[in-house]
């Protein structure tokens, strides 16, 4: 594979995004589809590979940068989201998206969520959600129903509610949210590129089944419907219509207004001239 | 007759303005050529409570806290109790009391200590606009000598802004406080300050200091999270990354803000955190993180009273242990110690090169005593030390970039964001040397080695520690415990005696041959620290070699380790 892209009139296509490594994921999982998504959206878009910064946590999801031929950070379970802040605040001409799963994003990483979708930093979100721990070998996660009771961890089931995350990312102040399937990938990509082009924070919950943990998720492909409607740019409109919502509509919910966060640096001053305050 | 050094506390609830008078002796001592330390003793309340501001000058450099306070001035006396064990007073200190605010407590009278009256808050009450501060300032200022022109300059500069009513109030209860006293003759005039022409001074606190070398040493990015008694390093860094081209963000929290240290290091800028005990045990899964990416970042810990929440007000040096170990799996890293309020910006400097050049987490353990305190000091010497990173070159050739390649140094040039050719994923998972996540043994076995090796086959120079000295017996110590260790090796060569003073401030990775050499000849060693558990003695006994017969002084805080303690221990060793 070339290391450079080269800027014939075809321009970059799909695997020029991809490594030659392959994935550790189950045969049939839905997180194959997302990262075709993922890189032709990559493709689309025509991402400088070299600017391109990929950052994930822990999880089968969070496996993806190593797939890709772009700069990866597979850092710890839940902080993918600190850390790509970090990368966009210090370098902010990087393109930057996180990967990851609804256990890293939502249960351990959930403080987190909370604060990227207020602070509206520039980057995009891919959140692959089959509601269960795949990694770990099948735990319920925060959108696992109450009552599945297929785990050893809660035999009796988890016990308790299913967070919704297109709520969630709304209710914390997200700029843009949308909702894809896996068993969609060009969506998926139509999705991620309409993420990244917007400014500011952008999730995309994508349902991606577990057809190991979670083999009734198959069934997902006959449930998702299209949500119907056009995106807003009112918050309050996108709530009303989420909460009608059943938790599979596909689509943009919200393509918000926020202006992106970006500290203030104007490099004015040379260190001499702080360090002279201290002078007696 | 004069003494060549003074000890005060200015002692109030918040409100009466014992910091500030404090700070305005500071300032005025300096501003005439003396040299000086302040500390605080706080509570917890975030306003009132008890507070005292702990002022020594000297007209020669002041190291530590002094043995015990000459003079103690009380604006009140609530809540005195609570920290009357920081107050060390002998028959010679004298305790200077308002009538007004009852008696002395026992806790303080049952020193013997002289005491007189000042009718602080009658003579305040007196001027309008009056504060008793001023005249508490005022008293203390005619009983040490302070030429008043130095404390002119000092009400020009803090109250020039409010006008000229302000400026009349403060200096008339200067004069008030100065005119009571007049005729005490105490005995505890400082002697006259001795500053060559053109020399220069800086006034600074440690994490001051701290953050001015991140600056310095060349941090652009800082993520910050509040927590006492750090947030003066970011405070500090905020408006002053900005006008140096760099950024500061407030994190959710301490996992957030080391993690987004490491996205932005990753990114190829340098960062810096700064946080205490509490808010280091949160980033030390990510700290380990940078160990195994090979992400650099500096990590500035302000070591206050432990476990838990502990005493966030009041110094210790109880997090040597979780700074060196605790990162679970082999781990090698970067801790360093700063010697002084001064070394704050050396070490801090250091910290940020040693972590770009080596590309691992570098913690450097201040604590409150440095951090907090504020010192009146020569102006420290420029360091060359700045970040630099090793970067790859030749990248998009034949052969694909290998990240953590295998070499000689252990140091692998880095790819960072916008350098096409060298798109990798960095992990925290075991890799092999293309970066790619491998559990295979030998490449564990290898890049182990490597990690490790980088930081062993670094020289570090002559900075590992401050060494000063001869003779047979030898202080060990680091951190806040080296400024009353130095006075105490000092006042034994003074008279006559000999002692070694071993400053260690690379902790970690240890030179065992470096120790081994400073310490030749050495029959017996002290080791002096501010821990409960002896951490720093068990930490040598791991790593070297001590020869000889070792005694250890360890105290955890609050109460500073003070030169005499150490003087009186190497008599009884000696």
């Amino acid at each position: 594979m070339d290391t450079h892209l080269t800027e014939d009139v075809v321009g970059p296509m799909p695997h020029d995004y991809k490594s030659d490594v392959k994935p550790i994921w189950c045969p049939g999982c839905g997180d194959y589809s997302v990262l075709a998504g993922i890189t032709r959206a990559m493709a689309n878009m025509g991402l400088k590979r070299e600017n391109t910064v990929v950052v994930s946590g822990i999880g089968c999801s969070s496996r993806i940068p190593a797939y890709t031929s772009v700069y990866g950070y597979h850092t710890v379970h839940g902080r993918s989201l600190p850390v790509a802040a970090g990368v966009k605040l210090a370098r902010p001409e990087l393109d930057v998206l996180i990967f990851g799963g609804d256990g890293d994003g939502f249960s351990i990483g959930g403080g987190h969520f909370l604060h990227a979708c207020r602070r509206n930093v520039d980057m995009t979100y891919i959140v692959m959600d089959n509601q269960v721990y795949g990694m770990t070998k099948g735990q319920a996660s925060p959108t696992t129903e109450s009552d599945w009771c297929e785990s050893k961890l809660t035999p009796e089931g988890p016990g308790v509610n299913p967070i919704q995350p297109v709520a969630l990312a709304l209710a914390c102040g997200a700029n843009f949210v949308a909702r894809g399937f896996s068993g969609d990938p060009n969506e998926v990509a139509r999705l991620i590129v309409e993420g990244v082009k917007h400014p500011g924070f952008s999730v995309i919950h994508v349902l991606s089944p577990c057809v190991t943990f979670r083999p009734e998720q198959r069934n997902w492909k006959s449930t998702v419907h299209p949500y119907g409607r056009e995106p807003t740019d009112d918050p309050n409109q996108a709530m009303r219509a989420v909460l009608e919502d059943d938790g599979f509509g596909l689509g943009i919910f919200l393509a918000g207004n926020r202006r992106p966060f970006q500290p203030a640096s104007k490099d004015s001053h040379t260190i001499a001239q702080i360090e002279e305050r201290f002078a007696v | 007759m004069t003494v060549d050094s003074v000890t005060i506390a200015l002692v109030g609830s918040g409100g009466a303005g014992a910091m500030t008078a404090g700070q305005m002796l500071l300032d005025a001592a300096a501003n005439v050529g003396w040299y000086g330390l302040m500390s605080r003793s706080t509570g917890p309340q975030i306003r009132g409570g008890e507070a005292a501001a702990l002022v020594r000058l000297s007209p020669t450099p002041v190291h530590g806290p002094g043995d015990r306070f000459d003079i103690i001035i009380a604006f009140d006396w609530q809540n005195v109790e609570r920290f009357a064990a920081e107050l060390p007073l002998s028959d010679k200190s004298v305790i200077i009391t308002d009538p007004s605010q009852g008696e002395v407590p026992a806790v303080l009278a049952a020193s013997g200590a002289r005491q007189v009256e000042l009718p602080i808050k009658e003579l305040a009450g007196k001027i309008p606009g009056g504060r008793v501060n001023m005249v508490g300032l005022g008293a203390v200022a005619a009983i040490i000598g302070l030429p008043r022109a130095g404390i002119d300059a000092v009400i020009q500069k803090a109250l020039g802004k409010k006008g000229d009513a302000a400026i009349q109030a403060s200096n008339a209860g200067i004069d008030a406080g100065s005119k009571e006293v007049a005729g005490w003759n105490l005995g505890l005039e400082l002697a006259a300050p001795n500053k060559a022409e053109g020399a220069v001074r800086w006034n600074i606190s440690g994490n001051e200091a701290a953050g001015l070398g991140a600056l310095k040493g060349g941090v652009k990015f800082c993520a910050a999270y509040p927590i006492t008694p750090a947030t003066e390093i970011l405070e500090w860094l905020a408006p002053n990354l900005a006008k140096t081209g760099g950024k500061l963000v407030q994190a959710e929290d301490e996992l957030a803000s080391i993690a987004m240290c490491l996205g932005a290091s990753f990114s190829g800028v340098p960062s810096i955190t700064a946080t205490a005990g509490p808010g280091l045990s949160l980033m030390t899964e990510c700290i380990g993180l940078g160990v195994a990416s090979e992400t650099p970042v500096v990590i500035v810990d302000v070591q206050r009273g432990g476990p838990s929440t502990g005493i966030p007000t009041k110094s210790e040096q109880s997090d040597l242990n979780i700074a060196v170990y605790g990162l679970h799996g082999d781990a090698p890293h970067l801790v360093v110690g700063p010697t002084s309020i001064g070394d704050c910006l050396f070490t801090t400097q250091w910290a940020v090169h040693l972590a770009e050049a080596l590309q691992t987490p570098a913690i450097v353990l201040s604590d409150q005593a440095m951090g907090q305190s504020r010192a009146i000091i020569d102006k420290p010497a420029d360091a060359p030390y700045v970040a630099k990173r090793l970067l790859a070159t030749d990248l998009g050739g034949e052969d694909k970039y290998k990240r953590y390649a295998n070499t000689e140094s252990g140091i692998s040039p880095a790819a960072i964001p916008g350098m096409p050719g060298g798109e990798h994923t960095a992990d925290g998972l075991e890799h092999a040397e293309n970066a790619l996540p491998s559990s295979q043994a030998s490449d564990h076995q290898k890049q182990l080695d490597k990690r490790l090796r980088k930081l062993t086959s670094f020289d570090f120079g002559d900075a590992w520690a401050d060494i000063e000295g001869e003779g047979e017996i030898a202080v060990v110590t680091w951190g806040s415990a080296t400024g009353p260790s130095r006075e105490a090796v000092r006042r034994l060569e003074a008279e006559g005696k000999k002692a070694r003073l071993v400053a260690i401030r690379l902790i970690s990775p240890v030179q065992p041959s470096k120790l081994a050499a400073a310490l030749e000849g050495v029959t017996k060693v002290l080791v002096v620290e501010q821990t409960h558990g002896a951490q720093f003695h068990k930490f040598l006994r791991g790593h070297y070699d001590l020869p000889g017969k070792v005694s250890v002084f360890s105290r955890p805080g609050p109460l500073p380790i003070r030169a005499r303690e150490v003087h009186e221990t190497l008599l009884s060793l000696i």
